[in-house]
């Protein structure tokens, strides 16, 4: 891809970005509008804590809508929604769909297979042309880390992006499903120790939940892995460093478990799947370790029996699956937010 | 001056809402946040239904795209079945007839009540939409640029002031 000086490429191999150091783009004036309303979701980062609750607060409305037995509202009647996945996924499409479909939009799914050379050109082009059929919103997924800022930048002020996952940047609506599932269990944030075990360095949900949790005020936050698969920096962002699974989930309140990529395996990060389950893997003698009324939480798909034996995937401290549920209203509140809100030029 | 004792007014709105429901038990259903707490006060008073339900019409309003939702949503509680029902939809001020109009629209994705009827503290007129009511606590008129605003205290008392709009 094209992207070049304009977007943000965030790279495994160098530190992740602290909330002061944050991508140097300027993801503020992106994302929000003159009056400080969400107009993209692309990263947690910057977004201030109050418009992160306000966000939970609106799903928490969708989360009754959900209940009833017509479960749509008109808030988007006659909008279009254009999924737009360079990079396979069932859940996050699905959950967008959904969440798009009971906000009364019209949505159309375009799954683009993505091809290794001139994506710069392409990308746009292809905006260009949805941008002319009437696209009020892009949900878009893609390999390339910035790709969802270009876009941004690109589109008129009356059309917006959310970031669905892009390369190993930010996947922003997983971390604030997240955020949702543990003040549904747990309330307060300031109090919670909270552990995010597995691939933190390759992992985009590490990032933004690592971010996302801080702006929330955890305190005792901690990143378990091994060295391989650890990035730089997490000290100086407040985040303390296990390479033991048992200390590291040690008293625990909330574990976010990771996917571990089969790839890693080749790349030789790891030896092999079987030495990781005995490291790392969640089984119900290492959750021993952590407070007894601990949540388990998964952004899948899982890998049983890699990183997470099934005994505590389907185990009584496992909230996998109301995750997805909370996703929708998270969805749908993220939708509605930026389709609410109005160009700078007002 | 306009005399703006919201719990006199209230009294009058009772009375009202005493005599037009006479030998009816309608569930009540209040609209954020006035309308709730009247709802409340209403529903105590009258004796009747075991709660009140709660409509925040935010998902429903038609300024939608003036930046509609960023002012915070409350999530609706509807504790009974609405199929049949007969309900007293309850708010503090009747303007536009726009929020009634949300209200009705999101009753609707609850069941098919077998009657709405419609219950304000205050009607200042300014109608947009086919809205009216008898019950009614009291009629007035204020300029346009200026708000009716309810709030209650610690002890559970109303009040009433008035408000200039400020431009945005």
């Amino acid at each position: 891809m094209h992207a070049g000086h304009d977007s943000p490429q965030p790279d495994a191999a160098r530190p992740m970005n602290g909330p002061s150091s944050a991508p140097a783009t300027g993801a503020r004036s992106l994302q929000l509008n003159a009056d400080g309303e969400l107009h993209h979701l692309l990263s947690i980062e910057e977004l201030p804590r109050t418009l992160i609750e306000r966000i939970l607060t609106t799903a928490d409305g969708f989360i009754a809508v959900g209940s009833r037995e017509i479960k749509s509202v008109p808030l988007l009647r006659g909008r279009s929604v254009f999924n737009l996945f360079f990079e396979n996924s069932t859940r996050t499409r699905t959950t967008f769909e959904i969440a798009a479909k009971r906000l009364s939009a019209d949505v159309y799914n375009l799954n683009i297979a993505a091809s290794s050379t001139a994506k710069g050109e392409s990308l746009l082009d292809t905006i260009d042309n949805l941008t002319a059929m009437q696209a009020d919103i892009f949900v878009v997924r893609h390999g390339q880390g910035g790709a969802p800022y270009l876009i941004a930048r690109h589109l008129a002020p009356h059309v917006h992006v959310v970031n669905a996952g892009d390369g190993r940047h930010a996947h922003p609506t997983q971390a604030l499903l997240d955020l949702y599932t543990i003040r549904h269990y747990k309330g307060d944030f300031g109090r919670l120790s909270v552990a995010i075990v597995g691939d933190i360095l390759n992992s985009r949900v590490a990032r933004s939940d690592i971010h996302a949790l801080l702006a929330m005020g955890v305190t005792d936050l901690r990143a378990v892995a091994p060295l391989t698969l650890l990035p730089d920096g997490l000290d100086q962002m407040g985040v303390r460093v296990h390479t033991r699974l048992e200390e590291g989930i040690r008293d625990a309140d909330v574990i976010i478990m990771l996917r571990l990529q089969s790839e890693r395996m080749r790349g030789a990060l790891l030896p092999s799947a079987q030495e990781y389950f005995r490291n790392y893997g969640l089984t119900p003698q290492t959750l021993r370790s952590a407070r007894p009324d601990c949540i388990v939480m998964h952004p899948g798909p899982m890998n049983r029996g890699v990183e997470i034996d099934s005994a505590v995937a389907d185990g009584p401290h496992s909230v996998i699956l109301p995750q997805v549920s909370f996703g929708i209203a998270v969805r749908m509140a993220v939708l509605s937010m930026v389709a609410s809100s109005q160009p700078d030029s007002k | 001056m306009l005399d703006l004792d919201a719990e006199s007014i209230y009294f009058q709105l009772l009375a009202r809402v005493r005599e037009h429901v006479a030998g009816r038990h309608p569930l009540l259903v209040g609209v954020h946040t006035g309308g709730v707490w009247l709802a409340e006060r209403l529903r105590a008073d009258l004796q009747v239904g075991p709660e009140v339900g709660i409509l925040d019409v935010s998902f429903y309003r038609d300024d939608f795209s003036q930046g509609g939702l960023n002012r915070g949503v409350r999530p609706s509680r509807i504790p009974f079945d609405v199929n049949g029902a007969d309900l007293l939809l309850v708010d503090d001020v009747l303007n536009t007839g726009r929020t009634v109009r949300a209200a009705m629209n999101e009753l609707f994705d609850y069941g098919r009540p077998a009657r709405i009827e419609l219950a304000v503290l205050i009607d200042r007129g300014g109608r947009e939409l086919p809205v009216s009511t008898a019950m009614v606590g009291r009629t007035i008129e204020v300029p346009a640029d200026v708000s009716v605003v309810l709030s209650r205290d610690d002890d559970q008392r109303l009040h009433l002031r008035l408000e200039h709009d400020v431009e945005g």
